[in-house]
This record gives C-alpha cells, sequence and structure tokens, in this order.
C-alpha cells in the first residue's frame, strides 16, 4: 500500500482516542494530573491502572473525538508541561516497581509561544535521558501518529510496537515537502521517501513488532489479544534484573543510525 | 584578552590546522558587512576579533577549526572519528548531491568535530558542530559520533565540552536521525552517572532536534549572545500561531531570563570561562 494512504488512515477519524485506549485495555485507570511546576496538560493523559492482575503506569496522548474536546487537548499537541508530566508518573513507577505503558498519538509536539517560554526542547531532552536509565520495564506502542520529539518523547522503551496503521516519523510528510521542496502538494513523494510505515521501520529495526488491526476496523476485536500480548511482554522484562533491563535499552537504541566510515 | 592570548603570537596556529585538516570554504572578500548594524568591516579585523563585529558585537558564524582554534590550547586537539559520515540509507532523493555540496563546502565530513584537547591544561571532550555543513543537521553519522565521544570520555573520565549549532533532525534519514535523539541522550546519561562534567555553549542556530536532545542535557548550559535557541523554528511558530513574534524571542538573552540557560557568554570571554568551570570542577589537569 502506498504510504500516503498510511499517513491517512493513521490520521482518521475513527481511530481510538488515548483515553478510549486506556478503558478498553486497563481496568480501575485512577487519572493523575499536574506536573507539580506549572500545570496540567490535557494533551497527555496519565495515571495508574490495573492491566489484567498487573498494576501499571499508564500515559498516553490524548486526542479529542468532537470540536470542544479537540480544542480542550490543544488537538494532541502537548506542551512542555504535559512531558513534564509524563516524565513525573514513570519517576513514580519507578519508585513503587511498576512497569510503564506508553500509547503515543500526536503530530508533534506544539509549537507555539508558551511551549518555548516553558522549553519545549528542555522538556523533551529530560524525558528522552531519563527514560533512558528508569529501571522498570517501559513498553511504547505507536496508535496513530507518531510526530517527532513529541513521539519519541514517550517512546524511549524497551520495545516500540506500532498498529498496523500508524505512522512514525522524524517529520510531518507537509513538513518536508516543504521545507525541501517548497511545495506542500508533494506530500505524497513526502510520504513514500520518509520511510514512515510500520513495515519499513520494522525492516529498519527500529521498531520490534506490528500489531495487525482487525480487517472490520472494530477495534473491540483488537482489545483482548493486544492485552495478552502487553501483559506477556511487560512481566516478562519485569523478570530481568534491573541493570540487564537497562543495558539492553540502552544498546537497542545505541545500534540505531545507518552510517559510513 | 582572549585574542591576545591567541592571535598575537600564534597566527601560523590555524595554517597547522588546514595543513591536518581540508581547507574550509573561506569567502575571498576583503569586507565583509555587518549584518546587525551594517558597518563595513575588513575581514582580516574581523577574523582577529573572533569573528564579533567591534562596532556592535553581532557574532558571526564560525566553522569548527576556527571555534577550537580559539578556546583549545594550541595544538592540544586531536580529532576523534573524522572518517564517520552519512551514506544515504533511505535514497531519498538528492540527498547524496546535498552532502557532497556540504562536504566541499565546508571541508569537513560530517557537521560536527569531534575530538580530544586541553583548556588551560585541563583535558576535555569537545565537539563543535558545523554551520556549513547542512546547518549542523544531525543524521546518523552526527549521531554516532557525538555517541562514542561522550562513552569515550566516560570510559577516559573526561569532561565534555559542546558547542551546539543545529537546523535540527536530518530529515533526509527519517526515523533514523530522530532515533540519534535517544541514542545521544543515552550516552549523555551514563557521563552523567559517572559524575562527569558536561557544559554545553549553545551558537546560533541550536533547534529542533539538537535542542530538545544533548544540546539541553548539560550541567551547565552557557550560549553566545542573541543566539537563536528553540524546540520550534521561529517561522513554523509564527505559521501556527498566525502572529509577529515579539522582538528578542528565542535568544540567548531570552532563555536565561526565562531560566534555561545559565549565562551568556560573549565569544572573547568563553575560554576563560570554561576554564574557570574546569578548575571550580577540581577537574585534573594534564600531567607533564
Amino acid at each position: 500500500m502506498e504510504a500516503y494512504k498510511k499517513v491517512q488512515l493513521a490520521r482518521g477519524k475513527n481511530r481510538p482516542t488515548g483515553r478510549e485506549l486506556i478503558a478498553a485495555l486497563t481496568q480501575d485507570f485512577t487519572e493523575l494530573h499536574g506536573d507539580r511546576r506549572f500545570g496540567d496538560d490535557p494533551a497527555i493523559v496519565g495515571g495508574i491502572a490495573r492491566l489484567m492482575d498487573l498494576p501499571v503506569t499508564v500515559i498516553a496522548h490524548q486526542k479529542g473525538r468532537d470540536t470542544k474536546e479537540k480544542v480542550a487537548c490543544n488537538f494532541w499537541a502537548a506542551h512542555p508541561e504535559g512531558y513534564r508530566k509524563a516524565l513525573r508518573l514513570m519517576k513514580q513507577a519507578e519508585k513503587f516497581h511498576r512497569p510503564i505503558l506508553c500509547l503515543v498519538d500526536t503530530a508533534g509536539a506544539y509549537c507555539g509561544l508558551g511551549a518555548e517560554e516553558r522549553g519545549q526542547g528542555q522538556a523533551i531532552a529530560q524525558n528522552l535521558m531519563e527514560m533512558m536509565s528508569l529501571q522498570v520495564p517501559i513498553r511504547t506502542i505507536l496508535v496513530g501518529e507518531g510526530g517527532s520529539g513529541g513521539a519519541l518523547a514517550l517512546a524511549v522503551a524497551d520495545e516500540v510496537w506500532m498498529l498496523e496503521n500508524s505512522i512514525y516519523s522524524v517529520i510531518s510528510p507537509e513538513g518536508c515537502a516543504s521545507i525541501l521542496w517548497k511545495d506542500p502538494s508533494r506530500v505524497k513523494e513526502a510520504s513514500e521517501h520518509l520511510k514512515l510505515t510500520p513495515q519499513d521501520l520494522l525492516e529498519l529495526h527500529l521498531i520490534q513488532r506490528i500489531v495487525r488491526e482487525p480487517a472490520s476496523g472494530d477495534f473491540s476485536r483488537l482489545y483482548p489479544s493486544l492485552q495478552l500480548k502487553i501483559h506477556g511482554m511487560l512481566s516478562q522484562y519485569g523478570k530481568l534484573p534491573v541493570a540487564e533491563l537497562c543495558e539492553k535499552r540502552y544498546q537497542r537504541f545505541r545500534k540505531m543510525g545507518i552510517f559510513a566510515e | 584578552m582572549l585574542k591576545k592570548i591567541f592571535f598575537k603570537n600564534s597566527p601560523n596556529q590555524l595554517e597547522g590546522l588546514a595543513q591536518a585538516a581540508p581547507q574550509p570554504h573561506v569567502p575571498d572578500e576583503m569586507c565583509t558587512r555587518c549584518p546587525h548594524c551594517k558597518t563595513l568591516l575588513f575581514s582580516s579585523e574581523l577574523d582577529e576579533n573572533l569573528g564579533v563585529c567591534p562596532k556592535c558585537g553581532y557574532h558571526f558564524k564560525r566553522n569548527p577549526r576556527q571555534r577550537i582554534h580559539m578556546i583549545a590550547d594550541p595544538d592540544s586537539f586531536v580529532e576523534w572519528d573524522r572518517q564517520v559520515h552519512s551514506g544515504d540509507p533511505l535514497e531519498f532523493p538528492g540527498y547524496r548531491q546535498k552532502l557532497q555540496n556540504a562536504r566541499l563546502q565546508s571541508g569537513e565530513e560530517e557537521a560536527v568535530v569531534c575530538g580530544r584537547c586541553t583548556l588551560g591544561g585541563y583535558p576535555v571532550a569537545l565537539f563543535v558542530m558545523d554551520p556549513y555543513f547542512m546547518m549542523g543537521s544531525m543524521g546518523s553519522a552526527v549521531g554516532e559520533k557525538i555517541t562514542r565521544l561522550f562513552e569515550r570520555a566516560t570510559a577516559q573520565g573526561l569532561p565534555v565540552i559542546g558547542y551546539t549549532l543545529s537546523g535540527g533532525a536530518r530529515m533526509q534519514e527519517g526515523l533514523l536521525s530522530l532515533m540519534q535523539m535517544a541514542k545521544t541522550s543515552g550516552a549523555v546519561g551514563r557521563h552523567s552517572q559517572a559524575g562527569l562534567l558536561y557544559i554545553t555553549v549553545l551558537t546560533d542556530p541550536t533547534t529542533g532536534g539538537v535542542t530538545a536532545s544533548f544540546a539541553m542535557e548539560g550541567d551547565i548550559i552557557l550560549a553566545e549572545p542573541r543566539a537563536l535557541v528553540g524546540f520550534a523554528g521561529p517561522r513554523g511558530i509564527e505559521q501556527t500561531i498566525r502572529q509577529k513574534l515579539p522582538a528578542g524571542f528565542q535568544r540567548a538573552e531570552f532563555l536565561q531570563d526565562k531560566g534555561f540557560v545559565d549565562q551568556v557568554v560573549p565569544r572573547g570571554e568563553q575560554r576563560d570561562y570554561l576554564i574557570r568551570l574546569l578548575s571550580l570542577h577540581l577537574c585534573k589537569k594534564e600531567e607533564g
């Protein structure tokens, strides 16, 4: 399938939101608000929940269903306080030896006045550095759009999976086309060249697994098996000695990159 | 002061370095106009003043060799991993040509120069990013060089000083370039956990994936006057919010006001400033 079709599917209106996925995959979701520094960012939802028998910290980008909700979540583009909230919850998970599940769906971290004033770059950088050495298992699933640093700030994980119709890219194909070719209409071409589909990224060894979606588009049929897979992975990594867990995560990213010498 | 230390007695330093590495592209015009105060300056006068406009203090771009010459002890720089360079992993249209042009324009193999040197006798691992190589964008090779530098510095117990400059992640390498943010951050983290010092000097411009990774992970973050530093570029923000940005937005002084930069340090004072920090951290001087 053409890459651009994948882009459109990943942005599809009928895909589940972060909150809907949390509700479908976990029980007893207990939301925790705020970064303890500036405020609470509704574009990232987080808290504690039970995945089958396993208490987990769960963090997700939240896009809204209707216009009002979309505006409230800032069109799922998080501010620095969103990433700082995520990190606070991850450090809390580490303290209580809870594994972490992140669900990524964002066009990218927000670019605006407040975001820059409050250190968007610093917030993301801090997450990347801290997540690399967190002493609990972290799993990230890309469930829709994985846009650049705003996605990566929740994706320094032991394993990164992608739903079949999700994308993960360094820049949006529109951004790429307008910067490189000064022509936003060449978005299809850009989508193709950026290698942003799950299949491309699996071949590049940047993700570990593609989760098939039901052909009918009925996500409720996906949840039971996905729940099992996540549970299996988290408990498997949970058995590893901490030093080994962190070393494996480090080495996973250490190998990424293709260069000559 | 820095000028006196270096340029009075050592006009041949740069020549020596230039022999070791291909000559960077230097415009042969005799005069340069300061883009800030519009004064016409003799290029030789500008070079003697470390690329700072003597009238208004505007900081011109410098290539990595000029930067190394400005801050390292004479003849102390030994380059690491010069041979590491980008291929074209995704066969992205036009990328090979761009790389070739960048190599010609900069005289470098990649957008960052890494190595070891001493400053006032203190050994450090040093990296300097290159404005003349695809505006310091980070692809696999840049990420690898930075990561190796931190790993080597950790193994050798060396502090790291990094001059950052970047347009962001190199999109011609797709997600591979985004992953360099995580890879470099991991190596910075290990260096930090070993109790070692990391100082960044943010130079104009430092944006995108470099800001959102190793540029902002220093124990101490310095910046050059008026350097543009941000996650999103100003044009992108203006398009998003559909209004003009206030004057001075995302400049080094603004970041210091907002609490994200420890100190804005003019170029001529940087060497002394860095040496003082190394000394305050009880770093060890090279023996002999």
